[in-house]
């Protein structure tokens, strides 16, 4: 049931498992939902997507594979099927009030009509629409929807059709929802927990028990060892190039700062533009009138720090390799002594650049960090912070 | 066993589908939205609404999968043997975490784990087994807790952390959207049945304007809504009181709305720009 469906939405990249699609299928022979189409839409929902993010995707599939369906027409299934005569006599009763049951029977009485309209549903084979015979939508004729005929069966046309509103899953209303990212940013922090340096540091506060034992045992009588509570003790500087040329890629450095300020307790960031020079800033909007001096932060940050570079490293070759070069102001030492000064504070150090890895030969900018990073360039790419977690968790990577 | 929204909380149609699928198949369900759109009151009304008993565990960042099962208090068993006495039992030193108390309720119950975002990236992960087979093993006694009804499980997340997919694979999910003017309009009148009819119009349309403003860093979302609600009621304001000027282009008591002072400054602004105008 619905195999297609499930495979449909596969295609369209939606992760969906066996296990919750045998859950949807469950909970439709547990009656969960009445039949009603917009009930199942949402009951499909529930089961096979975990993600408003990709409940725009699950929309458009959901509208294109049940168009094919509603597109049934109605005639179809009642030459198909034989109608029991009760059933559509109950129906009546229903629909009609006992004003409009005296008019039938002023025509004939239901049999009569209930007759007419085999035969004719048995002449007609095309949809039809209009005209004063045939049934079909809008016609004046005894049989079909939305007619003037007092004395008409109504067939297909119901209090909730569908047809009239936009459906729920037309609307998109989680559209903004959807931005198909390349990665998540769960996958960043799993990538960067990899980091983590596990140490045992403040004061003593947790029950040792193994200590405890053994000293107890000694000595015969209880003595109660505690030590020092285990933490992540890494700490991270890190240096994000912002403007310019950094603007497109600016929604992956975020994640990636998000990612690393979540994983990280210890964690020190700066912005810089294009090129690392003697002034950095940590408050972008502020970065004319609050800025730190570069040597001030290598002399804080003690060697233990590990040290990421982001940035897309594209820019003139002067910025890095001569005075004055820096294309926003003058200065005095050119970009390549800062950069090479941060990485001989910092032995563990790592350059990530959001640019995709096969063009960085043909900036010659890029290759200039690269030679001055001794090759520890690594793209923003899920591979790329797993190969940096490697460099900078090995203290004598070359 | 049903839920169609209580007579405090309204329900929409897809929310409800969720919560019975979740009740049907006894799987739990989690739920995400904006802040403020009812998540958490969820779980209560459910569990009032059917008259079930209610077990919050709510998540903290140093909160362990462990603790919803149970803890175990080595430090008393010390204690205790080394003042001399027999230990035949050491059940007692055992505590029961709040997974274990839903699990032995003698009617079925309903458990929220609250903002299980807040919790370690690996906390999900820890708690599989135990929420798809509803039944633990402890260590200690080596004995092993089956639940005796399976609870009905709310879990809510307020996106902070990206749960982890196997985590997903067992869970119903359901978004909770911001309601639209018609639902939200109902859940005020259930909240403040007596509210004048022409207030609440005014009030609703302001409120949607506010949230409409481009560049908001906090939307005010339905608690908020409902707490300007409130005090517009108390100061007994009428809605003339909130039509707006110029000068002033935010309603008044709008402090119960937005609560961020860029937020704030940006309709300063607009006003500012929409005075030069005039």
């Amino acid at each position: 049931m619905f195999l297609d469906f499930f495979f449909k939405l596969k295609n369209a990249k939606i992760p969906v498992s066996l296990n919750e699609f045998l859950n949807l299928l469950n909970a439709l022979d547990n009656q969960v939902i009445s039949y009603d189409v917009n009930e199942f839409y949402y009951l499909t929902r529930t089961c096979l997507i975990k993600d408003e993010k990709l409940f725009d995707r699950f929309d458009l599939v959901f509208g294109e594979y049940f168009k094919s369906i509603e597109r049934i027409e109605l005639e179809d299934v009642m030459s198909s099927v034989d109608i029991p005569d009760d059933w559509i006599k109950q129906m009546f009763n229903r629909y009609f009030t006992e004003d409009e049951i005296n008019r039938i029977k002023s025509q004939g009485g239901i049999e009569k009509l209930l007759k007419t309209l085999k035969q004719r549903l048995k002449d007609q084979k095309k949809r039809h629409q209009g005209g004063n015979k045939w049934i079909g939508t809008s016609g004046t004729s005894p049989f079909g929807a939305y007619g003037y005929n007092p004395e008409g069966i109504r067939i297909g046309q119901d209090k909730r059709r569908h047809g009239k509103a936009i459906k729920v899953w037309d609307k998109r209303i989680f559209r903004d929802f959807d931005n198909t990212k390349e990665f998540n940013n769960r996958s960043f922090k799993v990538a960067l927990k990899k980091l983590r340096q596990w140490a045992r540091t403040g004061i003593n506060q947790e029950l040792d028990i193994e200590e405890t034992i053994s000293d107890t045992a000694k000595n015969g009588i209880l003595n109660i060892k505690t030590k020092k509570e285990r933490e992540n003790s890494i700490k991270v500087l890190l240096f994000l190039d912002v403007g310019g040329s950094m603007d497109s890629h600016i929604e992956q450095v975020e994640q990636l700062f998000s990612a690393a300020s979540n994983v990280f307790k210890n964690l020190h960031y700066f912005y810089f533009h294009n090129c690392l020079y003697e002034g950095i800033w940590k408050n972008n909007n502020r970065r004319w009138n609050e800025r730190l001096s570069t040597y001030d932060v290598i002399r804080t940050y003690g060697k233990e720090f590990k040290c990421i570079f982001v940035g897309d490293a594209t820019m003139s070759p002067y910025e890095i390799v001569i005075p004055g070069g820096g294309n926003e102001h003058f200065n005095d030492e050119p970009g390549r002594v800062w950069l090479e000064r941060a990485i001989t504070q910092w032995p563990s150090y790592i350059w990530i650049n959001p640019v995709i890895e096969k063009y960085w030969e043909y900036s010659e900018s890029t290759m200039i960090i690269k030679d001055i990073f001794k090759n520890r360039m690594v793209p923003l790419t899920l591979d790329g912070i797993d190969k940096a977690t490697k460099i900078l968790t090995q203290p004598n990577f070359n | 066993m049903e839920f169609s929204g209580s007579k405090n909380y309204i329900s929409t149609n897809d929310l409800t589908v969720a919560v019975n699928a979740s009740i049907a198949l006894e799987k739990p369900l989690l739920v995400k939205g904006e802040p403020g759109t009812g998540k958490t009151e969820l779980a209560r009304q459910i569990a009032n609404s059917l008259k079930l008993e209610i077990i919050e565990w709510s998540i903290k960042s140093t909160t362990k999968a462990q603790q919803g099962l149970y803890e175990y208090d080595a430090v008393s068993r010390l204690r205790d043997s080394q003042l001399g006495e027999e230990i035949k039992d050491i059940t007692k030193y055992i505590k029961k975490g709040k997974i274990w108390e839903s699990f032995e309720t003698t009617k079925k119950s309903v458990l929220l784990i609250d903002e299980i975002d807040k919790a370690d990236i690996e906390f999900p992960n820890d708690l599989l087994q135990e929420l798809d087979k509803m039944e633990f093993y402890i260590y200690e006694t080596g004995k092993v807790i089956k639940a005796n009804h399976r609870p009905i499980i709310i879990i809510t997340s307020n996106n902070e952390k990206e749960l982890p997919e196997a985590f997903l694979r067992r869970c119903f999910f359901h978004y909770i959207q911001f309601p639209e003017i018609d639902t939200l309009r109902k859940i005020v009148e259930v909240h403040f049945p007596d509210i004048k009819k022409s207030l609440l119009e005014t009030a609703l349309k302001k409120f949607f304007q506010i949230r409409e403003v481009p560049g908001l860093k906090k939307k005010p979302s339905t608690s908020e809504a409902l707490d300007w609600i409130k005090l517009l009621l108390v100061e007994d304001l009428d809605s003339k009181d909130l039509k707006s000027d110029g000068k002033n282009i935010l309603p008044k008591l709008h402090g119960a709305l937005l609560k961020n002072e860029q937020d704030i400054q940006l309709f300063e602004q607009l006003a500012f720009m929409s005075r030069k105008e005039d």
